[in-house]
C-alpha cells in the first residue's frame, strides 16, 4: 500500500504545490473572532447548563455534597429503577441503601443490558452545549457503560462545569489520547418522519446531578 | 439531457406523496436551522462560518503536511493508516483483513464515503454480511435503495413505507407506530453488534495532531459499532482533516446546526487508535482508510478547489427550491442537491453529468446557509461554462445564442420591449416544440389581471 500512499501524497502536492515551509505561522495567523472564552459565574452556568439539559428532555438535579447519597436515591425512586450498574471504581459509601448494586467488572452487554441503568461520573461538563463528556477516567468506567444500559444517571461535580466547547476541548487536550464521548442529551433519532423518538441505541433517559 | 436524469425528475414531480415528505422533511429542518443560527442564540455565527472556511481553506492548501502529520499519531497510537487511490483499493484492503480474520459480519455507521465507493455492495459480493445500524440508513438498505438526503438518508419514506418493508423483510406484521418500529430495528440490530466481526466507520473529522477520529451521530449506533466489534475500520477523505482538537469546537458549532438544529449533536466521540492497556471496551485493531478517489483531481483546480470545504450538514439540500421539488433520487449519484450538483460533475467528469451543473436556478440560497461558505453557485456557473466551451458543446448553442441576442435587442428598445411585455401574456399558451419539454417540469406563474406598466400608468 505505500505505493497507493506516495502516489497520493505526490498527486496532493503536485495539485497544491506541496505546504509553504511557513505552515505554522500561516495557521497562528487565521483570524479567531468567536467566543471561546466564557465570562458566567457558576450561577450562570449552573443556570444555562439546566436550560440545556431541560432543552433536551433531560432532567437537572442539584444538591449539597452531603446530600448526593439522597438525591441519588430519589432519583432511583421516582424512575422505579432497582438493579443499577455502577463502574467498578464506585465507592460504596456514596451509593444508598435498598437498591441493588452491581460493580461492572467486565460484565457482558447482555449483562448490562439486564441492568435497569447506570450512574457513572464525568471528566467534565459543558454548560453552553449541555453536554458531559466522559472518558476512561475516574467513575465513568468503560464505554459501554454509558450505552447499553437504558438509563444514565451522571454526577458533575461544582468545579467540572466549563462555559463553552473551545475551553472544554482545552482542558481534555491533556489526556485527548483517551477515549472521549460528548453526551448531549438520550440517544435519539428522527429518522422516521421527522419524528423525534428517544433510545434508539443507547439510553433513553439522562439524568444529570450537580453537586454545589 | 439525459433522458434518465429526466425521467426521475418527472416521477418525483407527479408523485404527491413525495412532493408532500419532501416539502414537509426539509422545511422541518430548515426551521430548526434558521432557530439554531439566530443572531440571539449565536451573535458569532458570521464570524464562525469566517474563520471554518479560513481554516479548511489553510488546511487543504498544506494538505501533504497534515496528512503526514495525522498518519504519523495515528500509527502513535497503534493504529494503522491505509491509503487507498479508489474504490476497489478500499474493498481490497476489506475483503483480505476479513479473510485473514475469518469474519463474515460487519456493522456499519452511516458514511456517504463508503456510500460513494459502493461499498457494502463489493463487499457482499464476496460473500461478507454488512449490516447499516442508522435506522434511516437501515430501512433504505432494507429497500435497497440509496440514501435520499446527505444526513436524512429515509427523508423521503413514511411510516407506512417503514411497515411495509419491515413486514417483508422482518416479518412484522403491520406495525405503524414510530416508536416501535424504532424498539424493532433497535433489538435486530442489537444482536448484529453483538456478532459482528468488524465494525466500519466513515469520519466527520480527522484531528491531524493527535490522530483522532470524530464521529458525530445521534443514535449512538456510531459508538456501538465502534465499541463492540475486534477490528475498526474508518474510511475517510483526505480532505476531512483539521489541524487541531481546538479546532474542533468552530466545526462543532456549525455541524449540528447547520444540519439538524442542534447546538451539538447527541454523541460525539473522539477515537484514537486501538484499545489500550488497561481499556475493556473498544477494537483490537484500529485501521484508518485515506481515500482519493478523485479529490486530488478537484484539488488541483484552484477556482473550484472550496467544493472539498464541504462537512456534509446538508444545509443546502433543504433550503434548495430545486432539491425539493425534485428530491434526492433523481441525482445522478449519491450526493443529491446543490453540494452533489458541484462535486458530483468534479468527482465522475462533466462529460458523465453534463445537465447537473443547469439544474440549478442560481438563487445563491446554498451559499447563504453553508457553513464553511462554500460558493456553490459561483462553482456551478464554472462548471457550465465547462459544459459550453468543452468537447461535444451542447446542440441548442445556437437556439440559446439566438435567444439571448433577441433578449439584448429587446432590452435596448423600449419600445419593441413594451409591445413584447404584452405578447408575453400569451406565453401560457405557448407549449410547442422545445418549450413544451421545458414547462412539462416546470409550472408558469398565474398572469396577473394588469401588467407592472400598466399599474404604474395608472398610478400616474
Amino acid at each position: 500500500m505505500s505505493e497507493a500512499r506516495n502516489d497520493i501524497l505526490a498527486r496532493v502536492r503536485s495539485a497544491t504545490g506541496g505546504a509553504e515551509p511557513d505552515y505554522a505561522e500561516r495557521y497562528a495567523a487565521l483570524p479567531r473572532e468567536y467566543k471561546r472564552e466564557g465570562a458566567l459565574d457558576f450561577e450562570g452556568k449552573l443556570q444555562l447548563f439546566a436550560d440545556r439539559i431541560h432543552d433536551y428532555d433531560g432532567v437537572l438535579h442539584t444538591c449539597g455534597k452531603d446530600q448526593v447519597v439522597a438525591t441519588i436515591a430519589a432519583a432511583l425512586s421516582a424512575r422505579g429503577k432497582r438493579r443499577i450498574v455502577v463502574p467498578p471504581d464506585y465507592p460504596e459509601a456514596s451509593l444508598p441503601k435498598g437498591f441493588e448494586f452491581v460493580w461492572d467488572h467486565e460484565l457482558t452487554y447482555e449483562a448490562l443490558d439486564q441492568c435497569d441503568g447506570v450512574i457513572t461520573g464525568c471528566t467534565l461538563a459543558i454548560a453552553l452545549t449541555g453536554t458531559i463528556v466522559l472518558q476512561d477516567g475516574l467513575y465513568q468506567g468503560r464505554r459501554a457503560l454509558s450505552l447499553v444500559p437504558d438509563y444514565h444517571l451522571c454526577l458533575v461535580g461544582r468545579n467540572q462545569i466549563y462555559e463553552t466547547a473551545p475551553e472544554a476541548i482545552q482542558v481534555l487536550s491533556r489526556t485527548g489520547a483517551r477515549v472521549t464521548t460528548f453526551i448531549s442529551g438520550p440517544s435519539a433519532t428522527s429518522d422516521i418522519e421527522m419524528t423525534r423518538i428517544k433510545g434508539v441505541h443507547g439510553p433513553r433517559t439522562l439524568e444529570v446531578i450537580v453537586i454545589c | 439531457m439525459p433522458t434518465a436524469f429526466n425521467e426521475k425528475i418527472s416521477q418525483t414531480l407527479g408523485n404527491q406523496k413525495l412532493q408532500l415528505a419532501l416539502y414537509a422533511g426539509t422545511g422541518r429542518l430548515v426551521e430548526h436551522r434558521k432557530h439554531a443560527v439566530a443572531e440571539e442564540r449565536l451573535p458569532e455565527y458570521q464570524e464562525l462560518r469566517s474563520h471554518a472556511n479560513a481554516l479548511k481553506k489553510h488546511t487543504i492548501e498544506h494538505l501533504d503536511h497534515y496528512l503526514e502529520q495525522l498518519e504519523a499519531n495515528v500509527q502513535a497510537h497503534g493504529g494503522q493508516v491505509i491509503w487507498c487511490r479508489d474504490a476497489a483499493e478500499v474493498s481490497d484492503f476489506v475483503l483480505d483483513l476479513a479473510k485473514r480474520r475469518q469474519a463474515r459480519l460487519i456493522v456499519k455507521s452511516k458514511s456517504m464515503t463508503t456510500e460513494e465507493i459502493d461499498l457494502n455492495e463489493r463487499l457482499e459480493h464476496h460473500g461478507l454480511e454488512a449490516v447499516e445500524t442508522d435506522l434511516g440508513e437501515y430501512i433504505i438498505q432494507l429497500r435497497g435503495e440509496r440514501p435520499y438526503h446527505i444526513v436524512a438518508p429515509a427523508l423521503h419514506l413514511t411510516r407506512y413505507d417503514v411497515a411495509d418493508i419491515f413486514q417483508e423483510k422482518l416479518g412484522i406484521p403491520n406495525e405503524t407506530v414510530i416508536e416501535k418500529q424504532t424498539m424493532i430495528a433497535r433489538s435486530v440490530l442489537r444482536e448484529k453488534f453483538l456478532a459482528a466481526d468488524i465494525g466500519i466507520t466513515g469520519a466527520n473529522f480527522l484531528i491531524a495532531d493527535s490522530g483522532a477520529v470524530v464521529l458525530v451521530e445521534n443514535e449512538g449506533n456510531a459508538r456501538l459499532t465502534t465499541t463492540a466489534p475486534k477490528i475498526h475500520i474508518a474510511v475517510a477523505g483526505i480532505e476531512k482533516i483539521i489541524p487541531r482538537a481546538q479546532d474542533l469546537g468552530v466545526f462543532l458549532k456549525l455541524l449540528g446546526r447547520s444540519a439538524t438544529g442542534q447546538p451539538l449533536t447527541v454523541y460525539t466521540s473522539f477515537l484514537s487508535g486501538a484499545r489500550r492497556e488497561g481499556e475493556i471496551d473498544g477494537p483490537d485493531e484500529f485501521y484508518l482508510v485515506l481515500l482519493d478517489n478523485g479529490r486530488t483531481k478537484l484539488l488541483a483546480d484552484p477556482d473550484k478547489r472550496e467544493s472539498l470545504y464541504c462537512i456534509r450538514c446538508g444545509a443546502c439540500l433543504n433550503i434548495c427550491p430545486v432539491y425539493r421539488k425534485i428530491g434526492g433520487h433523481s441525482f445522478p449519484w449519491i450526493y443529491s442537491g446543490p453540494i452533489g450538483a458541484i462535486i458530483t460533475p468534479q468527482f465522475l467528469g462533466i462529460q458523465h453529468t453534463p445537465a447537473l451543473p443547469f439544474a440549478s436556478s442560481l438563487c445563491g440560497a446554498c451559499a447563504e446557509v453553508c457553513p464553511v461558505k462554500i460558493d456553490i453557485p459561483k462553482v456551478l456557473l464554472d462548471l457550465r461554462a465547462g459544459v459550453k466551451e468543452g468537447p461535444g458543446k451542447a446542440k441548442s448553442d445556437w437556439l440559446e445564442r439566438l435567444g439571448f441576442h433577441a433578449f439584448a435587442w429587446l432590452m435596448c428598445h423600449p419600445k419593441a420591449y413594451a409591445l413584447m411585455g404584452r405578447f408575453s401574456r400569451l406565453a401560457p399558451l405557448l407549449n410547442i416544440g422545445p418549450l413544451r419539454a421545458w414547462r412539462s417540469q416546470r409550472d408558469l406563474p398565474a398572469m396577473p389581471a394588469k401588467s407592472f406598466r400598466q399599474l404604474w400608468k395608472e398610478r400616474g
